[in-house]
């Protein structure tokens, strides 16, 4: 029996190696993966025993403003509370970081160095790990500015919207608001329960208060895409601000039985032709509608990739939703999407960096929100350099057409109200029809100052136009836009 | 594994100092990871360290005096390699009650029972029961005379928990015997009695068995009448499967039962039509029972469904990824997030505590354990405790593989202990009897032959060990 007694011994080493080969590779190549997974609750954990880094506002007189920050409790497991001073009016901006679901937004975009896991603290970590000292995260120190996310915040209570402002000569947003929003210090307590029902509730609310609108929902743009239009044919060289274009009442539409036409049914100056500049002042959909048909599908979708749209890969802080501006278009299509109808969907970030490519002579910078992250003794551990995101959208003497014309509807067109006493601004209005039977969404878009500009704004409100009237989206937006950018501008 | 190449001209050393020593430092190193604990928990060496440790070395100490005393030349790595993972085990669910009082603290939750103290006192059994059958059976072939009734009481134990009224159902599988105010798992018993039967009844049928009856394919197949244990095993362990939803008994057996049949008849045939019966009834059992499906699917994609069915293997895994390669370090993890830590599942948190250095030693020092165990066999001069030292060392070397290979992704994932480092009475001491057993047979492995001198003598201890009465 001592023959197959061996090959039972050997077939036993087997399986013990079998085992020691897994476990190495569970252990070492998949480790990270596992370590790392969203799903896999310790991190958080342990990043509850230790401090986490905090947000902060950079600025002010009395140094850094918190947005979240660890606070010490008495408990034995989670020695440490996260808290958020911010509130909900940067809850979008910092996201939460709770034991039941996880991180989000700056939270968990940030999350190495808050937890002091980063590479970046890796000298630190191992002077810990030797001296036995509690790990302690990073600090992340970011752009916004505490006054134009209050105006933002205030501007928008009550509706449900969104609002980003960039500094469009180096990308910085200066605010970034959605609302409804949501208390992140009820997500980010210790208690599983109280969490749990919270975020039921949140998810349950039909306004869907968790939704970052600025960056992580896109809306027909509607006529504040005529910018778009009008850089693609002016940088096509065949018209100029001044080209007398075809503005008639209604546009008949190629290949079906239906026409465009103006908001409300209204006209456009003599109802024949207009200058590029007036039917852009006054937001003529015909004019446009045919612009777009001249323009064709391609030209108008080059544009609009120029500026960013179709890009999946940019990141503030996590993922957002892609901004399309759809391919192999019909001509009445083309002339749907030349004044931003049928499929054509943005973010209000795009919608900014569009603004803020204008207002940049071309270049659209690369939007970010960290300004620096320190270690916990406040060095500096890494900066953001302003980059280059979209060199050319436009040239430089287009940027100055759009700009002036943008001026011009300011100044006395669709966004008067966006007028702020002794600052030039530019700006477009929209008002995108939505689904059947709903209001429409107000939009507008802008900057300031526009001889020097130091803001680029974006700002929608759900349903907040009414229906038949170009004048909403200047009614209902262009003000909080004005509201955001005269607190930038510091007035 | 060759023995000493050259044999001492009078006795042969027993290396009892050996086994001593290495006691001595399982049980320091238990004491020291239970110190680690507490440091991590509260800053402070645990006021119980010592006790711990005294108790610790107190019952390993006994075992080792009665090994002494009763089994003077028994392998004396096998005990130490015990005692190292008994009192690991006990660190372990220590640190694992640590959690679970935190865990209910956070919810406001009653708090929950302390398993240390009950296990420590299970441990006390366990060491009691193998003092017990190493005093009683001085003789291990004296046991092939009760192989079947060994057989009737294995097959009354395993199918005690599906009777109603007796059997209790915990977590989905019918496995526990209810016994005045504690619960215990006849299936553990039932594995070391059915041994002692197969061993036994392999032994005698083994000339049968051997036979062959037509060469097919260079392979000699038994003749189909012969076939007629294998298959009533066979069926009992989809038995055990069925009624008691029991995958990781029901493999264990039929898996024991195949390779001590191999042993003892030589005959790779009958490897290879239980290889065979096992991929039939596996197949059977994917196509009828859904529990079986379920197990399969979520060992074939665990992260798809992570919250819901994938959820333990899922959290197990990521402990095991959270250790990495040294480990979060004792009592510095969150292995109490992963459903069943504390049996099941005792591997993962072993593999986030003490890191993928932790888990290949206690893989080594059970590899440690079987290869002595089948070595002890080898040794062995008669058959019978061959067979049983072979079935023993296997039981225990597959029973690691199922459940470390089910918790780290490698096989589909079977409840069944990690020996001595789960939770579990039933579990723990019938791996200190197996042990015992172990250690009997190494014993008469490894005592020198008797000299021709005085071959009466032995003859008539022999004699008189006939006259014991064994208990169980």
């Amino acid at each position: 029996m001592n023959g197959p007694l061996r090959k039972v011994a050997v077939a036993c080493l087997v399986l013990f190696g079998l085992l020691l080969v897994n476990v190495n590779y569970v252990q070492t190549v998949k480790a990270d993966d596992y370590r790392n997974d969203p799903r896999n609750a310790r991190a958080l954990l342990r990043t509850f025993a230790n401090e986490r880094g905090p947000i902060v506002l950079s600025g002010g007189a009395g140094g850094a403003t918190p947005l979240a920050v660890d606070k010490p409790t008495p408990q034995e497991r989670f020695k440490f509370l996260r808290t958020y001073p911010g509130g909900p009016s940067y809850a979008h901006v910092t996201g939460f970081s709770s034991f039941v679901y996880g991180t989000t937004s700056l939270e968990r975009a940030e999350n190495g160095v808050l937890s002091g896991e980063s590479d970046k603290l890796l000298v630190r970590r191992l002077s810990d790990y030797v001296t036995g000292r509690k790990p302690e995260g990073g600090r992340v120190v970011l752009t916004l500015q505490a006054a134009a996310q209050r105006a933002a915040f205030a501007a928008l209570q009550g509706k449900k919207g969104a609002v980003v402002a960039i500094d469009p000569r180096t990308g910085a947003v200066l605010a970034m608001v959605s609302t409804p929003s949501y208390d992140p210090a009820k997500l980010s307590s210790h208690n599983g329960q109280s969490i749990r029902a919270y975020y039921r509730q949140l998810q349950d609310d039909r306004d869907d208060p968790l939704l970052n609108r600025a960056v992580q929902q896109t809306y027909p743009p509607g006529s504040t895409w005529k910018v778009v239009t009008t850089a693609a044919a002016l940088s096509d060289g065949k018209v100029k601000p001044e080209t007398q274009i075809s503005s008639p009442r209604e546009l008949d539409l190629p290949q079906t039985d239906r026409n465009l036409k103006n908001f409300g049914g209204g006209s456009c100056g003599n109802n024949k032709t207009s200058t590029l500049s007036d039917a852009f002042r006054i937001s003529c959909n015909t004019a446009f509608g045919q612009l777009g048909l001249d323009l064709g599908g391609d030209a108008q979708r080059e544009q609009a990739e120029k500026f960013g749209v179709g890009d999946d890969s940019l990141r503030l802080p996590g993922r957002i939703a892609t901004s399309v501006f759809p391919s192999d278009l019909s001509p009445p299509q083309q002339a749907q999407s030349a004044i931003g109808q049928f499929d054509v969907r943005v973010t209000p970030l795009q919608m900014a960096l569009i603004a803020a490519g204008i207002a940049n002579g071309g270049d659209v910078m690369r939007p970010y929100l960290v300004r620096e992250v320190q270690a916990p003794d406040l060095s500096r551990l890494g900066s953001t350099d302003p980059k280059v995101y979209r060199k050319d959208a436009v040239s430089q003497e287009v940027a100055d057409q759009i700009t002036a014309m943008m001026e011009l509807v300011v100044a006395k067109g669709t966004a008067t109200s966006a007028q702020i006493p002794g600052v030039r601004v530019a700006g477009k209005t929209g008002t995108a029809q939505n689904a059947a039977g709903q209001a429409p969404h107000a939009w507008f878009v802008g900057f300031a100052p526009a001889d020097d500009p130091q803001v680029a704004i974006a700002v929608v409100v759900e349903d907040g136009g009414s229906a038949g009237s170009e004048a909403t989206g200047g009614r209902v937006a262009a003000p909080i836009g004005r509201d955001v950018m005269r607190a930038v501008l510091g007035q | 594994m060759s023995a000493p190449t050259v044999a001492p001209a009078g006795q042969a050393p027993t290396r009892r100092g050996t086994e001593l020593a290495l006691i001595g430092f399982a049980v320091g190193l238990a004491v020291i990871a239970y110190a680690a604990v507490g440091l991590a928990q509260d800053g402070r060496v645990p006021s119980g360290a010592l006790g711990y440790g005294a108790g610790l070395a107190g019952l390993f100490g006994l075992a080792h005096l009665v090994v002494r005393r009763f089994a003077p030349y028994a392998d004396p790595l096998i005990l130490p390699c015990v005692a190292m993972l008994n009192g690991l085990g006990l660190v372990m669910i220590r640190r694992l009650d640590f959690d679970a009082v935190e865990r209910a603290r956070q919810r406001s939750d009653a708090l929950p029972r302390a398993d240390a103290p009950l296990q420590l006192l299970w441990t006390a059994i366990a060491v009691a029961a193998f003092v017990v059958v190493l005093v009683v059976i001085r003789d291990h072939t004296r046991l092939a005379r009760y192989a079947y009734t060994s057989a009737a009481a294995g097959l009354v134990l395993l199918l005690l928990p599906a009777l109603p009224g007796v059997g209790q159902t915990i977590n989905g599988a019918r496995l526990w015997i209810r016994l005045g105010p504690i619960t215990v798992q006849p299936s553990e018993a039932a594995k070391i009695l059915l041994m002692i039967f197969f061993a036994g009844y392999l032994v005698s049928k083994r000339d049968v068995l051997s036979l062959a009856s037509r060469r097919v394919a260079g392979l000699d197949l038994p003749r189909a009448r012969d076939l007629g244990p294998i298959l009533v095993a066979w069926a009992a362990s989809l038995a055990v499967l069925v009624r008691e939803k029991d995958l990781g008994s029901s493999l264990l057996f039929f898996g024991i039962f195949i390779v001590m049949l191999y042993v003892a008849t030589e005959r790779t045939s009958w490897l290879l039509i239980g290889v065979g019966l096992f991929g039939l009834g596996s197949f059977v059992a994917y196509q009828l029972f859904g529990h079986v499906r379920q197990r399969v699917d979520t060992w074939l994609h665990p992260f798809r469904d992570a919250g819901g069915d994938g959820y333990q293997l899922t959290q197990g895994l990521f402990g095991f990824g959270t250790g990495g390669i040294t480990g979060t370090g004792l009592g510095e993890g969150q292995p109490g997030i992963v459903p069943f830590a504390k049996t099941d599942f005792m591997m993962a948190s072993i593999g986030e505590e003490l890191g993928l250095v932790g888990v290949m030693a206690v893989l080594l020092v059970f590899a440690l354990i079987v290869e002595r165990g089948l070595r002890s066999g080898l040794a062995c001069r008669d058959s019978f405790g061959k067979l049983l030292a072979t079935g023993l060392s296997f039981a225990l070397a597959l029973q690691v593989f199922v459940i470390v290979g089910g918790v780290t992704g490698l096989i589909p994932l079977t409840g069944v202990t990690l020996p001595w480092l789960s939770y579990g009475g039933s579990s723990v001491v019938m791996n200190w009897v197996l042990i015992a057993l172990l250690l009997r047979i190494s014993d008469a492995a490894r005592r020198p032959a008797p000299s021709p001198v005085a071959p009466d003598k032995a003859r008539v201890a022999l004699e008189e060990a006939k006259t014991t009465v064994v208990r169980r």
